[in-house]
């Protein structure tokens, strides 16, 4: 029988009266469906619009770098430097730090074959894990809670902090749920109308009764996000930012006794056509504090060690720098793991190699759906070939 | 509910149009549904009138689309301005589409047409090819299936969409030639790899000029002889199109989709098969399908009634047709479409919307359910949907702004009380319940009366419909 803590005892009583909440409380105690401390949590960062991976991890030494950006390209002292050949964007410092203590690894020329450049079809692409010419409608993360979770409680496994669901949690059976703030979903779902003709409601056709199905999960685990983002709360202090209010929730659920396996949220705002240098700026500004902080969150209550933090791209851009201070659409990018669990450290594969391109643009080494199967099978311990299709060969990063 | 003529009416209206208009809603219990249903084809037999939303865009760039040759010398900056002001006559041509939907006569035609907008799915930032393929779509939305497949296959936005430009004698690109066959006519398993590639071959050099009017260039043309879908011969695109049309499978993959769009997402496959033959013996005459599921009794059994979740525009049509009002900024329902998963124009992919139980997850139900709360209410929107990257290259969004998810709407309820003019008030509850659910059960009264307002007549009607609106029950029709 694992221990009560007398302050999730205290939270709950609070909210309700002992008597009714017990014996639910203890029936999920029974069905391990909260998840003790040691629980390994991934979270997904997607970066929109395209980031451009050649100004993020720069190639310090390369000479075709600066001769196809002559006006765009970070120049090896500005750059703070990772490696001989490799610097970081100045306005990542807080990345160098991860860097330099072991806690990121750096996995470049990422992507898959046929790249497309339109950013929907592209990022259609990643989030349901498909080749390019082939139409998938679930996502991966949707089809990890569809083998993880058929007898699940509630459907609190996947989180995506936004107004609106992505494919990529969207499953054939099961869906994530898209919450933009634990206060605001449980009182806008705390309407009595709603809970009143949901508690009434009987079974009938299959249809209505699925539409009821998905209220009810949605009205219980709004309470349920809101009671556990309470539950613990932190005194790490976030930047204001909206990256930053975000992986603030996504500390609180963290560190509560949620059953969150995975979390998905986005920074908007990569497609850097024009004046891509204070763009970029000020993204990663809010990128590089708003990790920072959750770093530091996740290292003082001693959970560092059960996060894997991964960004992704649609696309990265093309090598040359186009006329308006800024580039174009591209096609293999480089992606970053932090977290404290890592088993592969640093610049995990060889810096992109420029001498050896497709018109102009980035060839892929590694196929993204490698990373996603690595990350199923080796962090959330999911049967990866099932939920992907295709066994893809596994990396060692996790 | 019991199986009346008024809820068969309104199962046909649904499936057949956007639902019962306020006008009409209470004739609907004397009219036969065979009448009905000849009304509906009668008023969507004329020909339309062409949506045009870009008579007033490009002055000094481009005027029209005798024009679109100009494109090719505009500057980069000109271009630029030529994107983003496409994208904002979509945008206009979105909200006249879904006006059409809502007030148009031929609701049959506009109901097909968004049918065949989800399967002919093309996602292009081009206003001039986005309005020809849309107008050639209503055009032929209900007559012959050969006539639509080949119209659509030589339009500018979907030989530009699926990549026909690159595709060459020497560098043949296969992208259009396996969709034509995968997603607009047979479905996957009907052919081998070998067929796209030879069907490819026969499509190289379809093109259009620089009108946007479909041209064959020999000179990019493989003149070889094919071999697809078991016969040889020199084959161009044309004789690919006939080919696939003799194809049993094409006839039965169209009629699968159209059952499950219209009639039921559980296929019935004996009807099916019915269904399927006879389209392919009338040489693929829509209408004469259409006809077989409409006229027959089986449409209107209990269990094709109220199975299908409504899209997101069906919904959002649905509510204003019901409840006419006026919005001060209409654009304001593409925010309600980006939410909800369903933009006109912007498919998520060639393979169009899903559709079904993908429609539902719990933000997108949770917004649903308050829609018709916000509309009548003129409530903030407090909700932020994705920007998506392809039509904002690197701009704002327009959403952002508070200002713009002010709803700002003029809601006409006295149409709506005289639907209800001559029922007796202790009817009213019964009578509300009918026209605006079509499922077979609804909200205890019990609890509804705890949110209805009783102070008058009219506002119970008015609490009535909007609680009633705001279900899961409501989602289904």
């Amino acid at each position: 029988m694992m221990l009560i803590k007398r302050k999730e005892f205290l939270q709950i009583g609070s909210l309700a009266s002992a008597s009714l909440m017990m014996p639910t409380f203890l029936k999920a105690l029974e069905k391990k469906s909260w998840v003790p401390p040691g629980n390994k949590v991934l979270v997904v960062l997607q970066l929109s619009g395209g980031n451009d991976g050649l100004n993020t991890v720069i190639p310090i030494r390369n000479d075709i770098y600066y001769k196809s950006r002559p006006n765009l390209g970070i120049q090896r002292d500005k750059a703070l430097q990772l490696t001989d050949e490799a610097g970081i964007n100045p306005a990542l410092p807080f990345f160098k730090n991860l860097f330099d203590e072991g806690n990121l690894g750096i996995m470049n020329s990422v992507g898959y074959p046929n790249p497309d450049r339109s950013h929907f079809r592209s990022m259609d692409i990643w989030q349901s894990a498909s080749n390019s010419n082939e139409y998938i409608s679930t996502g991966w993360l949707g089809r990890y809670l569809d083998a993880q979770c058929s007898r699940c409680e509630k459907p609190t496994q996947a989180l995506e902090i936004d107004d609106v669901l992505s494919l990529a949690l969207k499953g054939e059976q099961i869906k994530g749920l898209a919450l933009l703030d634990p206060k605001r979903l449980y009182s806008s779902s705390n309407e009595k109308y709603f809970k009143q003709i949901n508690a009434v409601h009987e079974n009938e056709e299959p249809v209505v009764d699925y539409l009821y199905k998905t209220l009810s999960e949605t009205l219980n685990s709004a309470d349920y996000i809101y009671e556990q983002s309470k539950l613990r709360p932190s005194s790490q202090r976030y930047p204001a930012s909206g990256l930053g209010k975000n992986l603030q929730t996504i500390s609180s659920l963290i560190l509560s006794d949620i059953n969150t396996k995975v979390y998905y949220v986005s920074l908007a705002s990569f497609d850097t056509h024009v004046n891509q240098e204070n763009q970029q700026k000020r993204l990663f500004t809010e990128l590089n504090d708003a990790i920072q902080a959750f770093v530091t969150d996740m290292k003082n209550n001693h959970r560092f060690e059960d996060v894997t933090i991964i960004t992704f791209s649609e696309f990265g851009r093309r090598v040359a720098q186009n006329a308006s201070g800024g580039t174009d659409h591209g096609t293999a990018n480089n992606m970053f793991f932090i977290g404290g669990g890592l088993k592969q450290k640093g610049l995990i594969n060889p810096m992109t190699d420029l001498s050896e391109l497709n018109e102009g643009d980035l060839i892929h080494k590694v196929d993204f759906k490698s990373v996603y199967a690595t990350l199923l099978h080796n962090w959330l311990t999911a049967d990866d070939e099932k939920i992907l299709g295709k066994k893809y060969e596994l990396l060692n990063f996790v | 509910m019991a199986l009346t003529n008024q809820r068969k009416n309104q199962h046909l209206l649904w499936r057949a149009a956007f639902g019962p208009m306020a006008e009409n809603a209470n004739e609907l219990s004397d009219i036969s549904k065979q009448d009905l249903y000849k009304l509906l084809i009668k008023t969507s037999s004329e020909k339309p009138v062409t949506l045009n939303v870009s008579n007033n865009a490009y002055d000094g760039l481009i005027k029209g689309l005798q024009d679109i040759g100009k494109i090719q010398q505009l500057t980069l900056e000109e271009k630029k301005q030529f994107r983003k002001q496409s994208a904002e006559n979509i945008r206009d041509l979105n909200i006249l589409w879904l006006d059409e939907m809502i007030n148009s006569e031929a609701q049959l035609r506009e109901k097909m047409s968004l049918f065949w907008h989800g399967h002919f799915a093309c996602r292009i930032l081009n206003i001039f090819f986005q309005q020809q393929l849309i107008n050639t779509i209503r055009q032929n939305a209900f007559s012959n299936f050969g006539d639509l497949l080949r119209e659509v296959s030589k339009s500018p936005a979907m030989l530009t969409f699926l990549n026909n430009e690159q595709n060459k004698k020497q560098h043949p690109n296969e992208n259009f030639a396996r969709e034509v066959m995968e997603l607009f006519t047979m479905g996957r398993r009907n052919y081998s790899e070998s067929d796209v590639k030879e069907g490819a071959r026969a499509f190289t050099g379809w093109g259009f000029n620089l009108r946007g009017e479909f041209m064959e260039r020999p000179f990019l043309h493989d003149n070889g002889t094919k071999t697809f879908l078991g016969k040889t011969g020199n084959f161009d695109g044309d004789d690919i199109l006939d080919i696939i049309l003799e194809q049993k499978a094409t006839a039965k993959f169209i009629t699968q989709k159209i059952y499950k769009f219209f009639v039921n997402e559980e296929l019935d496959t004996e009807k099916v098969q019915f269904l399927s033959d006879r389209f392919y013996q009338s040489n693929y005459n829509i209408q004469e399908l259409m006809n077989d599921i409409f006229a027959s009794e089986w449409f209107y059994e209990e269990k094709n009634i109220a199975t299908k979740i409504k899209s997101p525009v069906e919904l959002l049509v649905g509510v204003r047709r019901l409840i006419p009002m006026q919005l001060d900024r209409p654009e304001v329902q593409m925010l309600f479409e980006k939410v909800l998963g369903q933009v006109l124009f912007f498919p998520p992919n060639v393979a169009g919307w899903v559709g079904g139980k993908s429609w539902i997850d719990s933000s997108s139900l949770m917004f649903r359910m308050r829609l018709p709360q916000l509309l009548t209410n003129s409530e903030q929107l407090l909700v932020t949907p994705k920007e998506d990257d392809d039509v904002m290259m690197g701009r704002q969004g327009a959403d952002s702004g508070n200002n713009s998810r002010n709803l700002s709407v003029t809601v006409d309820w006295d149409s709506v009380y005289r639907v209800f003019a001559k029922t007796k008030r202790e009817d009213l509850w019964e009578k509300v319940n009918e026209i605006v659910f079509q499922t077979k059960t609804s909200i205890n009264p019990n609890i509804l009366k705890r949110f209805i307002d009783n102070n008058s007549r009219e506002s119970f009607i008015r609490s009535t419909i909007i609680e009633l609106m705001s279900t899961p029950e409501y989602q289904l029709c």
